[in-house]
C-alpha cells in the first residue's frame, strides 16, 4: 500500500486526480468522439474557472483576507466586455479578423481595467479598515457584493442581455467525428497563458518571491522591510482583474448573460478553492479543471445529478483532505 | 448589575413592541398590518436563532434560510399531500426538523472543525445548491411557483370562533373572532414561545460556553471544552429553531415557494437584521426584525414616491426606484459595521454604563 502511494506520489500525486476522472469517465461513456467533446468542454470551463478563482485564492493565503464580494468583479466584468463587444457590433460583423480581434481585445482590456480600478477600490474602502477580523470582513464584502448588484440591476437592467462573439470563434473544428467549438479552445488557451503568467510571476520574479514569502510567513517580510501592504494591494487588484477577465470570457461563452452570473458562478469559484486548497495557485486550478471535467461528465451521464455533483464533489474531497487538495496556508 | 438607561430604554422598547404584537390584530386593523406583524413574530425567531451562532459562538452560516426552508417545504408538501389536518402539520414539521438535524450534523461535522471562512463558504455552497434542488424538482416542490395548499379548519377566515345569537361571527371591538385571528395567534405563541427559549438558553451556563468560544477558541478548548462538539450543538440547535419557524409561516402564508422562504434575499435580510439589531444580545434580534420588516413593507411605497419627485435627473431615479431598496439597505449595512458593529441595542446597552 505504502509503495502504491509512493509510485502515485512519485508520478504527480493529486495532479493525477483529473487524468484518473477522464479515464474513468472514458469507460463510462463508451463513445471517443463524445469524451472528447466533454473533455474539451471541462477543461475550457475550467479554465475560466480558474480565472476568476485564482484572484480569490491568491488574496486570501496572502492577507487572510476573503472577500465574499469577489462575485462583484466577475460580474463587472461580464456586463463591462458586454457592452463593448455591443458597442464595437459593426467591427464583429464584417469579414475583417483584424478588426474583430480588435474588438474582442478591447472587451477583454476594458474588463481587465475595470478590475483594476474596481479592485484598488474595493481594497481601499472596503477591505482595509477591517483586516484581520474574519467575521466582519465577511459581514462587509457581503454588503458590499448586494450594493454591487444593485448597481449592476440599476445601470444594465434586469433583463438578459445577449452578448456577441467575433465570427471567427463561431461554429467548431470537425476532426473525423470529433467536433471543437472553437471558442472552447480559445478559452482554453488564454487561461493557460494566464496560469502560466501567474506561474512565472510567482516562481521567476523578485515580486513572486515576495508573494510567495508573505504567504508563507508575514511578519517576517515586513520585519525585513518591505512593504507588504502595498504589494497586497497589487495583488488584489490583479485579482480583481483576473476575476473580471474570467467573467469576461464566461460571458462569450454564455452569449446570454443576466445580473445573477455572478452569484451563479461564485458557487462554483467557492467549491473550486475549497477543493484546491486556499492559497495556492496549483490547487485552484487542479480544483477547478477537476470541478470542470465533472461538471460536464455528469451532465452527459446523469443529467439529473449534475446539480448536485459538485456538492458531492467537495463533501468527498473535505472528507479525504480537510484543507483542500494542495493547500498553501496552514 | 444596576440597569444603565440604554438597557432600560431596550427594555421598555421591547415591553411596547411585545404589547403592539399582542393586540396587533385590534389596533391596527387591515390585513397588511396583521401579515407585517405575523412576518415580524417569525423572522423574530429566525434572526435570534441565526444570533445564537454568530453573534453568541461567532460562525457564520449562510445556510439559515435552507433550514427555514426545510421546515417550510415539509409543513407544505405534508399539507399538500395529506390534507389539511393537524396530523399533516405535525408530521411535516417532524420531517423539517429530522431533516435540518441531520444536515446540519453533517455540515457542522464535516466543517466546523476548519476555518471560520471555509465554514462560510461551504455553507454557502449548500445552500445555493438546495435552493437550485429545490426549484428544479417540481413534482415535489412546486418548482418556481412553489406550492398553494389547504391549512387546518381552524385557521381558515371562515371558521367561527365565537358565535352572537344570529350565528353570525362574534365581534369584539369590531374585530371579527374568525380563523385569521386565531391564526396568528398561533403565529404569535409559538414565536413567543421558541424566543423566550433561546433567551433561557443564553442565559444558562451554555451560553456563557459559547461566548467563551468566540472570544478565545483556544483558551475553551484548553479550559476542558470540547469546541466542536459545541458548535456542532449550537448550530444544530439553530437549524432546529429555524426549521420550526419555516413551518410556522408555511401554516401561516398558505403558501411555500423558493422566494419566500430559501432565496438568498432572505439570508441577507437576515444577516442586516442581526447586524442592525446587534449581534450577540437576543434583544438585537427583536428590534432589527422589526425595523427590516417594516421598511421592507413602507419603505418601498417612500421611495417610489422619491424616485417620482426626482424623475428629470439622469440615473438617480434608477437607484431610488423601489425595487433599489436593498441598494440603499447594503450603503447602511456596510456603514453600521463600520460604525457600529454593535448595532443598535449593543451601543444602546454600553451607552449609560460608561458615564
Amino acid at each position: 500500500m505504502n509503495k502504491l502511494s509512493d509510485t502515485l506520489g512519485r508520478f504527480g500525486g493529486v495532479n493525477l486526480l483529473p487524468v484518473a476522472l477522464a479515464a474513468i469517465a472514458f469507460v463510462l461513456i463508451g463513445a471517443p468522439s463524445s469524451w472528447v467533446t466533454l473533455t474539451i468542454a471541462g477543461l475550457s470551463m475550467g479554465m475560466m474557472v480558474f480565472l476568476m478563482a485564482s484572484g480569490l485564492s491568491l488574496v486570501f493565503g496572502l492577507m487572510d483576507v476573503l472577500n465574499f464580494g469577489h462575485s462583484a468583479f466577475i460580474s463587472f466584468g461580464a456586463f463591462v466586455a458586454a457592452s463593448v463587444l455591443a458597442a464595437l457590433g459593426g467591427w464583429l460583423d464584417g469579414d475583417n479578423i483584424m478588426l474583430a480581434s480588435a474588438a474582442l481585445g478591447l472587451a477583454l482590456l476594458a474588463a481587465i481595467a475595470f478590475g483594476l480600478a474596481a479592485g484598488l477600490f474595493f481594497e481601499t474602502v472596503i477591505i482595509r479598515p477591517v483586516y484581520r477580523d474574519h467575521l466582519r470582513q465577511i459581514l462587509i464584502t457581503m454588503g458590499a457584493l448586494i450594493v454591487s448588484e444593485q448597481i449592476i440591476l440599476a445601470i444594465w437592467g434586469g433583463t438578459p442581455m445577449t452578448v456577441p462573439r467575433p465570427a471567427f470563434l463561431h461554429g467548431a473544428w470537425i476532426i473525423g467525428d470529433v467536433s471543437i467549438e472553437i471558442y472552447r479552445v480559445f478559452a482554453f488557451g488564454l487561461g493557460l497563458a494566464v496560469f502560466i503568467g501567474l506561474m512565472v510571476l510567482l516562481n521567476r520574479t523578485r515580486v513572486g518571491l515576495l508573494i510567495r514569502a508573505g504567504v508563507e510567513n508575514r511578519e517576517m517580510v515586513e520585519a525585513l522591510g518591505f512593504k507588504i501592504d502595498r504589494l497586497f494591494i497589487g495583488v488584489f487588484m490583479l485579482g480583481s482583474a483576473l476575476a473580471a477577465l474570467g467573467g469576461a470570457m464566461w460571458a462569450g461563452y454564455e452569449t446570454l448573460i443576466t445580473p445573477a452570473l455572478g452569484g451563479e458562478m461564485m458557487i462554483v469559484v467557492f467549491i473550486v478553492v475549497i477543493i484546491g486548497g486556499l492559497g495556492s495557485i496549483e490547487g485552484t486550478l487542479l480544483g477547478a479543471i477537476i470541478v470542470g471535467l465533472t461538471a460536464n461528465y455528469i451532465g452527459y451521464l446523469a443529467p439529473k445529478l449534475a446539480l448536485a455533483s459538485n456538492m458531492i464533489l467537495m463533501m468527498a474531497i473535505l472528507m479525504w483532505r480537510p484543507s483542500g487538495l494542495r493547500p498553501a496556508v496552514k | 448589575m444596576k440597569d444603565t438607561f440604554g438597557a432600560l430604554a431596550i427594555k421598555t422598547t421591547m415591553l411596547v413592541i411585545a404589547a403592539l404584537l399582542l393586540f396587533a390584530p385590534f389596533l391596527f386593523q387591515d390585513v397588511r398590518a396583521l401579515e407585517v406583524a405575523a412576518r415580524i413574530c417569525i423572522f423574530i425567531v429566525l434572526v435570534a436563532s441565526y444570533d445564537l451562532l454568530i453573534g453568541y459562538t461567532g460562525i457564520v452560516s449562510f445556510a439559515h434560510t435552507m433550514f427555514f426552508g426545510f421546515g417550510a417545504y415539509g409543513t407544505a408538501i405534508a399539507l399538500k399531500q395529506m390534507g389539511p389536518g393537524w396530523d399533516a402539520v405535525a408530521f411535516g414539521t417532524g420531517a423539517g426538523v429530522l431533516l435540518s438535524l441531520v444536515v446540519a450534523a453533517a455540515i457542522g461535522l464535516i466543517s466546523l472543525r476548519v476555518k471560520a471562512i471555509f465554514f462560510a463558504m461551504i455553507t454557502l455552497a449548500t445552500a445555493s445548491v438546495v435552493l437550485v434542488l429545490a426549484s428544479q424538482l417540481s413534482q415535489i416542490t412546486g418548482g418556481e411557483d412553489g406550492i398553494t395548499y389547504r391549512v387546518p379548519e381552524l385557521f381558515k377566515p371562515t371558521t367561527k370562533l365565537l358565535v352572537d345569537e344570529n350565528g353570525q361571527v362574534l365581534r369584539w371591538f369590531g374585530v371579527k373572532l374568525n380563523g385569521k385571528l386565531a391564526a396568528y395567534y398561533f403565529v404569535f405563541l409559538t414565536s413567543m414561545v421558541l424566543f423566550f427559549l433561546m433567551l433561557r438558553i443564553t442565559a444558562s451556563p451554555l451560553g456563557t460556553v459559547l461566548k467563551a468560544i468566540r472570544e478565545n477558541e483556544a483558551r475553551a478548548e484548553a479550559v476542558g471544552y470540547r469546541v466542536v462538539a459545541y458548535r456542532t450543538f449550537v448550530f444544530c440547535l439553530s437549524a432546529v429553531v429555524a426549521s420550526l419557524a419555516g413551518s410556522v409561516y408555511a401554516v401561516w402564508l398558505k403558501y411555500t415557494g423558493p422566494e419566500t422562504t430559501l432565496s438568498f434575499s432572505i439570508m441577507i435580510d437576515i444577516l442586516l437584521m442581526v447586524v442592525i439589531g446587534g449581534m450577540g444580545t437576543m434583544w438585537g434580534a427583536v428590534v432589527g426584525a422589526v425595523l427590516m420588516v417594516m421598511a421592507q413593507y413602507y419603505l418601498r411605497d417612500l421611495m417610489g414616491a422619491a424616485a417620482e419627485a426626482m424623475a428629470g435627473i439622469p440615473l438617480l431615479p434608477e437607484f431610488l426606484d423601489p425595487d433599489r431598496w436593498l441598494f440603499w439597505l447594503g450603503i447602511i449595512f456596510i456603514l453600521l459595521v463600520y460604525f457600529f458593529p454593535k448595532g443598535i441595542v449593543g451601543t444602546l446597552m454600553t451607552k449609560g454604563a460608561r458615564r
